[in-house]
């Protein structure tokens, strides 16, 4: 992350430029009359890559690359690699160079939370989101108007990332990965004591902790270590790298270390994190008489969790729950709610029978994390099975 | 409630034996009476709650929840109590309800059976308003009797025996004179009091099992020290007789494991209780017997799975016991004395009984090895005359040998039928479940017929085990080398007539199936052997099960199904 943080300012993103074709469309006509009839759709819109804003002509978290990019955070579903030029935190930066090489995008600019870029006429402003490290929500303002674009976000403490900000808007973008008042997710340290609970009964088994390998296995470790739980902590391969990146982030979680070859036998009573993917994988096979355990807003339901013959599931996640959102829309003072992703259904409802207006989305290409940690799983498998 | 209903959401989870065991040993241990014998009894199955509904539940939820947003959350979550104890919205801080304490298991107990109907919902809300999400899961799987979470009975009592460091067997007879929340058990077992002499009349007595007989050991046994009798394909089944101490006449009939299934065979039971010859308790087989001759197993099933015991049914399929043994006749306790002993007991209590509703088990005359081989190929001609369809092999029994509860090694062998082989392909392989669950360890396998295009293979069942770990990693590297198809956690393998993989399956008999495209279904296949040799050409046809089926059944089967 050193690294981002050197690069030379993107050029796409200089204060008061843009030479998109919002600004050209804007030279047509009077920017005063303009502006006292912005809508919402004028700031923002749908388009095959994603969400675009005309007025400073960058897309926010698209799908496929683009000139000029804003990144809510670094999970891939978000966060792609291949565009010009991106701005975000520096956190996510650090988490795209990691994960992509350094040459992710054309340029990179850090920005830090609550700094105000102006684009052209618009104000943009990064927030935390509470989700992981560097997850931010983008306010875009223009012409009196504001917009707040909140990526992934989730509302419950974590150690591991500063909590979420709420911003009074007028339209606010959310997910819905956990759109259905099922999920209501308790708090996660009494699942984290569920764990340890089952290290004591089960001091001869191995515990496989499946969780994303961004974001989620980090939390687990440091709230294990708010618990008081001082033991290595052992990780799969593929959690290595991003471990040791929020570490230099100054997010101490204690003593980590790899699976090595060969001593699978020998971690009888220790918990192991590997990607949700490698708990099924040949890798899984030779601990110690493992429990398989996972930790997911998903394993809220019961056949959710027995799907992936999970034995000890634990409700933590890192997206809101129905509650959350519900409250944070509240909270945001919105008058119009859009839904990117997730159970839009029943969230559009529920802002309907709130007086909002309010729209579904429907994105495709934002997925729960899950697709991601999946990707990350296979590429471990690929790696000498060892 | 809460404590308890972790332990029931981390059994529900949990697949293996000795971890459930663990985590109930860890309850009993921890937990307060009488909690915990609350806990025993619904997790024994003692626990029953009439006026609880799933109506009632849906009623209270309708009444607090946007019925859009429920029927969405219905629809994802698949089960009523499931989606209701996730759904059901926390009370308003400073309303009523809020921080309540969670009701304990037996204030659900009581509760509800002192509840008049009409208070039930008030209750149950209260209740729900003060539990978590696991709580209130556990609580509704309670009172709709749907809880579902691979503990047996048996097994719960083995929990509650390890915590005194006793056999299993003795909870079991203590088991039916004792009531929740079984104080005087849990002391005796922390030693705390005297072993609760058992109150019931009529006790179960655990039984006592066979070992397989292995070829090895076979060559060193001496045929004069055993008795041989047919092994019948029916329910073994325990039938006590008893006077109560103001002389009433008690019977009750147990099934192998000690479940109470007296009230499914009132045809029995009343012949039984005219029995005034009879006071004891008889070990034998649970048979249907029509015009003096045993039905297979299938017939007897077709009783064993209706609910409602009619009049019909009970004329249609006559309950009858076949004898085995005697454990106790007039007070005394016959299970110390030798097998010889008890049987000429038993012969001489059955020669007393009138009706026809109990006969003995015929034993089997042999002097050699060889000669009770040949009786176990043709027991037809053996002695077992027109039952011989429904002998599944023969039973050996060392004469000194005392009836012992459990499986004990050297006293009592099951010589069965060489199983029935036929070479399928394999077609399907399916993730396995707990330590399986990172292999492909379940098998889907079929035979060949002629189609319309030629001919194809269609399934006729489904095998977990039978292989060794070597073979399980062979078997798992094939499919997931040979993966044609995904579904979900199902891989769809190559079985064509030229790749493919041959499974020799071993089973035990088939049976008509609606649920089966083939029409077919076996008994108890396994994996025999793999035949990697063989191409999937040359497998077995569909009509070499067909020929299986009893002679009634085989011509709507070859009729065909598609
Ligand atoms: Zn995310
Ligand atoms: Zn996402």
């Amino acid at each position: 992350m050193r690294k981002a943080r050197e690069k030379k300012p993107a050029p796409g993103f200089r204060q008061g430029e843009s030479e998109g074709l919002g600004s050209r469309r804007l030279k047509e006509r009077a920017a005063s009359d303009y502006l006292r009839f912005m809508q919402a759709r004028d700031i923002l819109s749908l388009t095959p890559a994603g969400l675009y804003c005309p007025l400073a002509d960058v897309h926010i978290d698209p799908l496929r690359p683009v000139p000029r990019a804003l990144i809510t955070h670094g999970h891939s579903d978000h966060a792609r690699a291949g565009h010009g030029a991106v701005l975000a935190t520096a956190e996510t930066l650090a988490i795209m160079a990691a994960r992509y090489g350094e040459s992710f995008c054309g340029s990179a600019q850090a920005v830090r939370y609550g700094e105000r870029v102006t684009l052209g006429p618009v104000g943009v402003t990064f927030l935390p989101a509470g989700h992981v490290l560097g997850s931010a929500q983008i306010l875009l303002e223009a012409g009196g108007l504001r917009v707040v674009v909140s990526g992934d976000y989730k509302r419950a403490g974590d150690p591991t990332c500063p909590p979420f900000e709420p911003v009074r808007c007028d339209v606010f973008i959310t997910e819905a990965t956990f759109g259905l008042p099922v999920f209501r997710h308790p708090d996660a340290g009494g699942e984290i004591d569920k764990l340890l609970r089952s290290l004591a009964l089960f001091p001869e088994r191995a515990h496989l902790l499946g969780a994303y390998p961004l974001g989620k296995a980090q939390r687990l470790v440091a709230l294990m270590r708010q618990r008081g739980y001082d033991r290595p902590v052992y990780l799969h391969g593929a959690m290595e790298r991003l471990m040791q990146l929020y570490e230099a982030f100054g997010i101490p979680l204690g003593d980590l270390r790899r699976v090595e070859p060969g001593s699978r036998e020998s971690l009888a009573g220790a918990v192991v994190l590997c990607p949700p993917g490698a708990l099924q994988d040949l890798w899984a096979r030779r601990f110690p008489d493992p429990v398989t355990a996972f930790a997911s807003g998903w394993m809220r339901v019961r056949a959710r969790a027995r799907q992936r013959g999970v034995e000890l599931p634990l409700v933590v996640s890192d997206h809101a729950g129905w509650d959350e959102l519900c409250s944070t829309i509240r909270e945001t003072g919105a008058s119009e709610v859009w839904v990117t992703h997730g159970a839009e259904e029943a969230l559009v409802h529920w802002c309907t029978r709130e007086g909002l207006a309010a729209r579904p989305l429907h994105m495709l290409g934002y997925g729960d994390d899950e697709a991601e940690a999946e990707a990350v799983a296979e590429t471990a498998g690929a790696e000498p099975a060892a | 409630m809460n404590h308890f209903a972790e332990l029931l959401d981390r059994l529900a989870f949990e697949p293996r034996r000795n971890a459930k065991l663990r985590l109930m040993e860890d309850f009993f241990h921890t937990t307060p009476d009488p909690e915990r014998g609350y806990a025993l009894a619904a997790l024994t199955g003692g626990l029953s709650f009439r006026n609880a509904k799933p109506g009632l539940v849906r009623a209270l939820i309708a009444e607090r929840t946007d019925p859009v947003l429920f029927a969405l959350s219905y629809d994802y979550v698949g089960d009523l109590s499931e989606t209701v104890a996730l759904m059901w919205p926390a009370p308003a801080p400073g309303g009523a309800g809020h921080n309540a304490a969670p009701p304990r298991l037996s204030d659900v107990v009581e509760g509800l059976s002192q509840t008049a109907k009409t208070e039930l919902p008030g209750l149950m809300a209260r209740w729900l308003d003060a539990l978590d999400e696991t709580g209130r899961w556990a609580l509704l799987k309670l009172i709709t009797g749907s809880l579902r979470i691979g503990v047996s009975a048996r097994l719960a009592k083995t929990a509650v025996a390890a915590l005194g460091g006793v056999d299993p067997n003795a909870v079991e007879e203590l088991w039916h004179g004792l009531s929740p929340p079984y104080e005087p058990l849990f002391a005796w077992l922390e030693g705390r009091a005297e072993r609760p002499e058992s109150l019931v009349v009529a006790p179960f007595r655990p039984p006592m099992l066979s070992h397989p007989l292995d070829e090895e050991e076979f060559s060193r046994l001496d045929p004069a020290d055993f008795c041989a009798e047919w092994k019948w394909d029916g329910i073994r089944i325990q039938a006590v007789r008893e006077l109560t101490a103001d002389g009433r006449r008690v019977v009750r009939l147990y099934s192998r494991t000690g479940e109470d299934i007296t009230a499914s065979f009132p045809d029995l039971c009343e012949d039984l209780l005219a029995q005034e010859a009879f006071v004891g308790t008889i070990d034998g087989e649970l048979l249907v017997l029509r015009a003096g001759r045993v039905e297979s197993f299938n017939v007897l099933q077709q009783r064993l799975n209706r609910k409602a015991i009619t009049p019909r049914l009970m004329q249609e399929f006559p309950a009858h016991i076949r004898a085995y043994d005697l454990l106790a006749e007039g007070g005394e306790d016959l299970r110390p004395l030798p097998f010889v002993e008890r049987r000429r007991r038993l012969e001489a209590l059955v020669a007393r009984l009138a009706g026809r509703r109990v006969d003995l088990s015929p034993l089997v005359p042999f002097a050699s090895w060889e000669e009770l081989a040949m009786a176990r190929a043709r027991p037809g001609e053996a002695g077992a005359g027109i039952d011989a369809e429904a002998v599944e092999g023969v039973m050996l029994k060392r004469r000194d040998s005392p009836y012992v509860p459990g499986r004990p090694k050297g006293l009592w062998y099951k010589w069965k039928h060489d199983p029935h082989l036929v070479d399928a392909v394999l077609m399907y392989a399916q993730r396995g479940h707990g330590r399986r669950s990172s292999y492909y360890s379940d098998y889907t396998f079929g035979l060949w017929r002629s189609g319309p295009e030629g001919d194809e293979l269609v399934p006729v069942g489904k095998a977990y085990f039978g292989f060794t770990d070597e073979e399980l990693k062979e078997l798992d590297r094939f499919v997931r080398r040979e993966t044609v198809n995904r579904f979900g956690p199902v891989r769809e393998v190559i079985h064509t007539g030229e790749r493919g993989l041959v499974l020799e399956v071993a089973f035990e008999g088939v049976q008509q199936s609606t649920r089966h495209k083939s029409g077919i279904a076996m008994r108890f296949p396994r994996i025999n052997r793999i035949r990697w040799d063989k191409p999937p050409r040359e497998a077995d046809r569909l009509d070499t099960l067909a020929r299986l089926l009893p002679r009634g059944e085989r011509a709507t089967t070859k009729a065909g199904k598609t």
